[in-house]
């Protein structure tokens, strides 16, 4: 047989024939385990989920679930077809050997795999103190359960909530607090809200529109400790700047945390920030070699990306596990030269104060920004990212209609600033410093990060040359 | 039933509000939120949603109840 035809021959096999099993059952590896189906993969297939639930949706968690609108079992994400997969939910991966190829369960089992799909994604990062953080009233937000917890204690009306961090999920809950008309402070360490991902300049935005919607917004502080009363209820927070806040409901937005002990001594490239893969979703071993039987997607993966001069991105957003968990799937099946590589331009959006925030490329790669479109007066507008000369991100604040349009000028590493729109021209149109926090500065930490190009954060270790 | 709708891709038209206001609706002028698990009686209202959209955003799920049991 010739060449090609021994791999056809090899690719034809795995998919009639080959085991895969996916650990992680949410988003990006439904969405996996569906492509696979889709790539015409019919062998056997086992999802692997430490959750009792089968795959739901985040976002709605801290929208419309905490609001009260929506019951936080009503999420469950939508399927595309059947995937005819044996489910193991409600117990964890706990470890991976890949000499033998197994994933190793909770419960004793171990489970054979011939192509493994990691997608554990993260966990939120709890209070500190673990003895305040048992209090009762402290909260924080990543399942669905966490959001049914949350969502009985903002019914029942809490005099004041307070809200450590102000990313994204801290900003999105505080807006519901007030549009529960409930008292809510916020505090932040950094300058201001979503400063981490959008820098100062769309922090100081982020921060008037909190306070206009009645936020006791305080920034440059943290909170030192929780106390609790009699009972074991929290009832007070003390701050680094000598002050105390009353709150019966305190949740820590403190971001999150990848779940990577599972594959502790596996000998693949896991560390703080994820999982390192290439740009096809292949895992990497501690010394950079990348494997052919493990593949990452979701939140807990870190990969190169071609527009950002190939340092390993982190993104912890909802299309980059979709994309991520198809591409993945496609490779898990296919070969060389038939591999997809991942190119996709991070996007995200956010609701918040009845406004609606998009952004698309990585923000923190820029150093200065330019309002490009609309009016920051009446929160309607478009700021554009850049770096040396060239476009790398924008932001809409309500409109988000023309956010296509960046994106492409970014793909194209077009000029910035970039040329101005015949109208909607804003005031000032003089590309100013960005005023993203210094690196090491505490702030929340934004939910796309560059990493650096270092496919694995152990050092690798060096074999003596033979002689 | 179950839909999700990839809000990347909204840009607001609110079509969708038009044509099925209990399960969609605007929070400010741009801001889509939704019922991701709208009454089975409104199916038809959701389904003529998803094919109004005009940047094709509503994913309406694709298996009825028995097929999306954990086990298939
Ligand atoms: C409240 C909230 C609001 C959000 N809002 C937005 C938004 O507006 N826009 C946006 O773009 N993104 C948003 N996101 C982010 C988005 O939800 C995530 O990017 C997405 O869920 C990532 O999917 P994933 O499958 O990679 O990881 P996850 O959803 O984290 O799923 C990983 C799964 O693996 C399980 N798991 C972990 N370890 C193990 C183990 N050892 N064994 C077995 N199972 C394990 C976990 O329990 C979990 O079920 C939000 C997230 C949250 C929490
Ligand atoms: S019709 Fe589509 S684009 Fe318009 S609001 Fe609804 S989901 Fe968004």
């Amino acid at each position: 047989m010739t060449l090609p035809a021994t791999v056809a021959e090899l690719v034809r096999d795995f998919r009639a024939n080959g085991r895969i099993v996916i650990v992680g059952a949410s988003l990006a590896g439904l969405r996996a385990a569906e492509a696979l189906r889709d790539e015409g993969f019919t062998g056997s297939l086992t999802i692997i989920g430490d959750e009792p639930h089968e795959p739901y949706d985040r976002p709605p968690l801290s929208k419309q679930v905490l609001k009260g609108w929506v019951p936080a079992d009503h999420t469950q994400l939508p399927r595309l077809r059947a995937v005819d997969a044996q489910w193991r939910l409600g117990v964890a991966a706990t470890g991976l050997d890949r000499a033998t190829r197994q994933v190793r369960l909770a419960d004793g089992e171990h489970i054979p795999y011939d192509r493994l799909l990691i997608a554990t994604g993260t966990r939120a990062r709890q209070w500190p103190n673990p003895t305040e953080a048992a209090l009762e009233g402290v909260y924080t937000l990543r399942s669905r359960d966490d959001a049914a917890r949350l969502q009985q204690a903002l019914a029942a009306r809490p005099s004041r909530v307070l809200i450590i961090g102000a990313g994204f999920i801290g900003s999105e809950m505080a807006s519901v607090c007030r549009e529960l008309d409930i008292p809510v402070t916020v505090a932040e360490r950094g300058s201001a809200p979503l400063v981490g991902a959008l820098g100062g300049v769309i922090g100081k935005i982020a921060a008037e529109m909190q306070r206009d919607h009645g936020v006791d917004l305080r920034c440059g502080v943290g909170v030192s400790s929780l106390e609790g009363d009699a009972s074991g209820h929290v009832r007070r927070a003390r701050l680094s700047d000598g002050t105390t806040i009353e709150a019966d409901v305190v949740v820590a937005s403190l971001g999150s945390i990848r779940n990577v002990e599972w594959l502790e001594g596996s000998g693949l490239a896991a560390g703080f920030w994820g999982i390192g893969c290439d740009a096809g979703g292949r895992a990497f071993d501690i010394n950079g070699v990348v494997t052919d039987t493990v593949y990452v997607a979701g939140d807990v993966a870190r990969q190169p990306h071609v527009l950002y001069e190939y340092q390993f991105l982190a993104m912890e957003h909802w299309d980059n596990a979709v994309l991520g968990a198809e591409v993945a799937a496609h490779n898990m099946v296919n070969l060389d030269p038939d591999y997809y590589p991942y190119l996709l331009l991070p996007s995200f959006w956010s609701g918040q104060f009845g406004v609606n925030i998009k952004s698309v490329g990585v923000p923190p790669f820029g150093d200065e920004i330019v309002f490009t479109q609309g009016s920051v007066k009446e929160r309607r507008f478009a700021a554009a990212y850049g770096r040396r000369g060239r476009i790398v991100a924008a932001v809409t604040f309500n409109n988000g209609k023309w956010l296509e349009h960046y994106a492409r000028l970014i793909e194209q590493s077009a000029p910035f600033p970039p040329p101005p729109p015949g109208w909607d021209q804003p005031e000032d149109m003089n590309p100013m410093p960005a005023e993203f926090p210094a690196p090491g500065v505490p702030t929340a930490i934004p939910d796309v990060v560059l990493t650096g190009h270092d496919p694995s954060e152990r050092r690798a270790e060096f074999r003596p040359r033979r002689r | 039933m179950q839909i999700v709708v990839d809000l990347n891709r909204c840009q607001a038209y609110a079509q969708c509000v038009f044509l099925a206001p209990e399960d969609f609706r605007l929070s400010g002028d741009e801001a889509l939120t939704y019922e991701p698990n709208p009454d089975d009686a409104r199916r038809l209202q959701i389904q003529r949603a998803a094919a109004a959209c005009p940047v094709q955003a509503i994913v309406i799920d694709r298996l009825d109840g028995a097929e999306r049991s954990v086990t298939s």
